[in-house]
């Protein structure tokens, strides 16, 4: 086990250079210029513009700029963005709290709707219930937040008062008034995320359990007499998990990534947030960042991923 | 589900903002008697360093804290800020051969940390903007000055190298706002990109900063140093950043969560029912200063030409014969894209070239006038002919114009309705558009610099002073390889006799000289069709306030929070 793990981290540093690279070279050759938005302002005219860009090193060609960019990444140093000319790694640790606040808990809450769910809809296989739970996860995931976003914006916010959608990131929880007023500004992209979440784990939490409900072992446990409550948390459920927790171990590093499309629309400056509004500035060092992050963690929980599966199945062993 | 009772168990609040200020309505307008201000801006500020702004939102940002020696008024004429009056060839302060221009600074003026503010910080403000490796968006007027100094305490003298008309130049605005000396000493040259001044300035503006997120929200607290002791009415002012220009516009008109809402330039389809709404709460001032119009390319696009394309000393095919340009002008229906796309908040219907002063002259014009059926007859008569495909041609040459902008839903309807009209009169219209960030740049080959197309249109705003939005019609300008299309002659336009008015322009000091020429300049581009006006859309841009607020005077010419100190509720 511990010679795979040592192969696969080894594996990971071309894998991650190559992404890097692809990623960097993408980034150059979009024609973004970070100044775009002084493009027609008289009081900025291109010579000051260029005179800015060279400022920013953007006049060398891209690959020197690549070598420089992974030589100081490599140093743990991410560069200081073009936007703010500040460290980058502080943007991102500024906009790490927001997403898990929203992003994390809604994909906590998603798992905690699909088990339940998942398992009943599997046992109770063509009854009204899994036809209910069924429909409803169909919907969650065929119907974009985009729109589920607006529309509770229009009914809670608009209609009703109830709640705000400016999220604000000063906010901290204190005491009880301070976790209410928490409370009322993720509620919404939470219920959003969480309900799109999971309708896609309520598929996979069901799709597992009827794989194993007509196995041999299960009939010998019902032969034993066992009950069948036993029978389907201690057996069933046990090991239609596996499947399960490997996918949500890859799924995790979408929460680090954030919800681009939920961020946007409920002002959560998270990091999807960031990574969207630094794209369309041309802030290459922040978009390179970022990325990098989610490529890291998408190679991390693949392979934690792969570990689970290996301890949960005492079938499967690597060598 | 979920929502439902997590819903009925919170406590239903009238509003979710709730106020502060509400106490305050009735009260005389006194210091920091107003609560929050609560701004939205759908693009979040960066840096709060004007001179290294990346965009309208860090200027905006940064006016709060640090401000020029005066603003540009409503009327385009300067307001004096921390200028004790504005220099004037009148008062003297303005020399009379228009080189240097004196500027008394009020006295007693502190910084929000408590130092005195005085003319060593503003002749600071040449040396940091001015040194070539500062990098600062702001170095636009260091070209023509020659100097910036302290004549004591609290006199300042500008000096041009060359006599200049447009002697406020130096001196007005957001991009002349006056950093504090003793905090960016050490951040001149190299060092001005990651100094960390540029992320908590000190000013002498109304308020001084709390906190700041780059790219999410900037709080704000009153300057108790501010030297009117009655303002501002408000005590605290955050501006939260992010989502988009609908949100926004949500938050300012329908929940009234945001006082104030920068930039809500969204459907008028969208817009117009949070106006007219019975509950609506908000109101958008209007003052017009940005050109809508679609640049004519006055040369060769045709791919074929290879490195020669769209260079200068090519020729436009068709584009070129002034009867066609004036079909393409008379057949635009300007009234129609200004009122059912920009509406009363987003702007009038204009056909001039420039906005101040305004030409009355052009109304009479033909080619101001929308009419189809005589725009097909221009083309009739000078021997454009249908083909069997419907497009007119010339000596095997056809009207096959590609137009081109930038992605934004108004701008597309706006090549929808044009291209409907000159498709009935025999032009065949291909529209195309590219996301901004690509568009505006002088690198994209759909890019608006580059202009490898026919007709392009985007929007830009004017100095109260016309001469160098005119100057971008001049042959000097044309953009082209050899300048890295850096010029601001994008339609290549070259006319010798328009040169020439420009040139007495520029040697002009008589006001009202001035102005007759800037006129006769503008009628000179509309005749010729140099290029085509649609519509004078919302300076600077279309900005949404509560209705509540008051005191808000929007100025064309200036951040839309230059008079942030005088807003009261």
């Amino acid at each position: 086990m511990g010679r795979f793990i040592a192969r696969r981290l080894l594996i990971a540093i071309p894998t991650l250079i190559a992404i890097s690279f692809v990623m960097y070279a993408i980034l150059a050759l979009a024609p973004i210029d970070p100044l775009a938005q002084f493009a027609l302002d008289p009081r900025v005219p291109p010579e000051v513009r260029e005179n800015v860009k060279r400022s920013l090193g953007l006049d060398q060609p891209w690959p020197i700029r690549y070598v420089k960019w992974l030589t100081s990444v490599a140093q743990g140093n991410f560069g200081i963005s073009f936007m703010t000319h500040a460290p980058v790694a502080d943007l991102i640790w500024q906009r790490l709290p927001n997403t898990l606040a929203v992003v994390g808990i809604a994909y906590v809450i998603g798992l905690f709707i699909a088990l339940p769910a998942g398992i009943i809809s599997a046992i109770r296989r063509n009854s009204i219930v899994d036809h209910v739970i069924s429909s409803f996860a169909y919907i969650g995931f065929s119907v974009p937040t985009f729109f589920t976003g607006i529309l509770l914006i229009i009914i809670f916010s608009i209609k009703l008062g109830w709640f705000t959608f400016l999220y604000d990131s000063r906010l901290q929880v204190r005491d009880f008034e301070t976790l209410v007023a928490q409370i009322k500004q993720s509620i919404m992209p939470i219920t959003v995320l969480a309900l799109f979440d999971a309708a896609v784990l309520t598929r996979y939490v069901r799709a597992s359990m009827l794989e194993n409900l007509p196995l041999d072992y299960v009939r010998t446990a019902h032969a034993k007499g066992l009950g069948e409550r036993f029978v389907v948390l201690g057996h069933v459920l046990r090991n239609s998990l596996i499947p399960v927790v490997t996918l949500v171990a890859l799924g995790v590093p979408a929460v680090f990534g954030g919800a681009i499309v939920t961020e946007q629309i409920f002002h959560v400056p998270g990091i999807g947030e960031l990574l969207v509004t630094s794209i369309g500035t041309g802030d290459t060092p922040v978009v390179a960042a970022v990325v990098l992050l989610f490529a890291v963690l998408v190679v991390a929980f693949n392979l934690i991923a792969d570990i689970l599966y290996a301890v949960l199945d005492p079938r499967i062993k690597y060598a | 589900m979920l929502v439902a009772a997590a819903c009925g168990q919170a406590t239903p609040a009238p509003t979710p903002t709730g106020g502060a200020g509400a106490s305050a309505t009735t009260a005389p307008a006194a210091r920091g008697q107003g609560g929050e201000l609560k701004i939205i801006y759908w693009q979040a500020p960066t840096i709060l360093n004007p001179h290294q702004a990346g965009g309208t939102k860090d200027n905006d940002a940064s006016r709060l804290i640090v401000e020029p020696l005066a603003s540009w008024g409503p009327d385009g004429k300067p307001v004096a800020i921390l200028a004790a009056e504005v220099p004037t060839l009148a008062n003297g302060g303005v020399s009379k051969d228009l080189t240097t221009v004196t500027w008394k600074l009020k006295t007693g003026v502190k910084w929000s940390d408590g130092s005195a503010f005085t003319a060593d910080d503003v002749a600071f403000m040449f040396t940091y903007r001015c040194n070539a490796d500062t990098a600062a968006t702001t170095a636009s007027a260091c070209k023509s000055t020659a100097s910036v100094t302290a004549k004591d305490p609290n006199t300042v003298v500008v000096t041009y190298k060359q006599p200049n008309a447009n002697f406020y130049e130096w001196g007005v605005g957001t991009q002349d706002s006056i950093i504090q000396k003793a905090q960016f000493n050490d951040c001149v040259g190299a060092k001005a990109k990651d100094c960390p001044a540029n992320l908590k300035p000190i000013g002498t503006g109304p308020y001084k900063l709390v906190e700041f997120k780059p790219g999410d929200v900037v709080s704000y607290a009153m300057n108790d140093n501010f030297r009117d002791p009655s303002k501002p009415f408000f005590k605290t002012v955050t501006i939260k950043g992010g989502g988009d220009a609908e949100g926004a516009a949500r938050a300012v008109c329908q929940t009234g969560e945001a006082d104030y809402g920068w930039n809500l330039q969204i459907p008028l389809a969208v817009l117009q029912p949070m106006l007219s709404a019975a509950a609506s709460k908000c109101q958008f001032p209007s003052s017009y200063n940005a050109l809508e119009r679609i640049t004519v390319n006055f040369a060769n696009p045709d791919p074929a030409l290879g490195e020669k394309r769209s260079e200068p000393d090519t020729k436009h095919p068709f584009l070129s014969d002034l009867n066609v340009r004036r079909a393409l002008a008379m057949s635009a229906n300007r009234a129609a894209v200004a009122e059912q796309l920009y509406g009363k908040p987003g702007g009038e219907a204009y056909c001039n070239v420039i906005v101040f002063p305004r030409s009355k002259n052009t109304d009479s014009l033909d080619v101001c006038k929308y009419d189809v059926a005589a725009a097909e007859k221009v083309l009739q008569d000078n021997g454009w002919v249908k083909g069997t495909d419907g497009v007119r041609a010339k000596d095997g040459v056809k009207l096959v114009i590609n137009y081109q902008t930038s992605t934004n839903a108004a701008r597309q309807k706006t090549q929808e309705i044009l291209k409907a009209d000159w498709e009935k009169i025999g032009f065949k219209v291909n529209i195309t558009n590219s996301s901004a960030t690509t568009f505006f740049t002088n690198t994209a080959p759909d890019g608006y610099a580059k202009f490898y197309a026919d007709l392009e249109e985007f929007a830009s705003s004017q100095d109260p002073d016309p001469t160098s939005f005119l100057e971008q019609y001049i042959c000097e300008e044309a953009n082209a390889k050899a300048n890295n299309w850096n010029k601001n002659n994008i339609g290549r336009y070259c006319d010798p006799a328009f040169d020439a008015i420009i040139k007495s322009l520029k040697a002009e000091t008589d006001q009202a000289k001035r102005d007759q020429l800037a006129i006769q300049a503008n009628d000179y581009l509309v005749k010729n069709v140099a290029v085509i006006s649609l519509v004078n859309r919302t300076a600077p841009t279309p900005n949404g306030f509560s209705k509540g607020l008051k005191g808000v005077k929007q100025s064309p010419f200036d951040s839309s929070l230059w008079d942030v100190m005088d807003w009261t509720k």
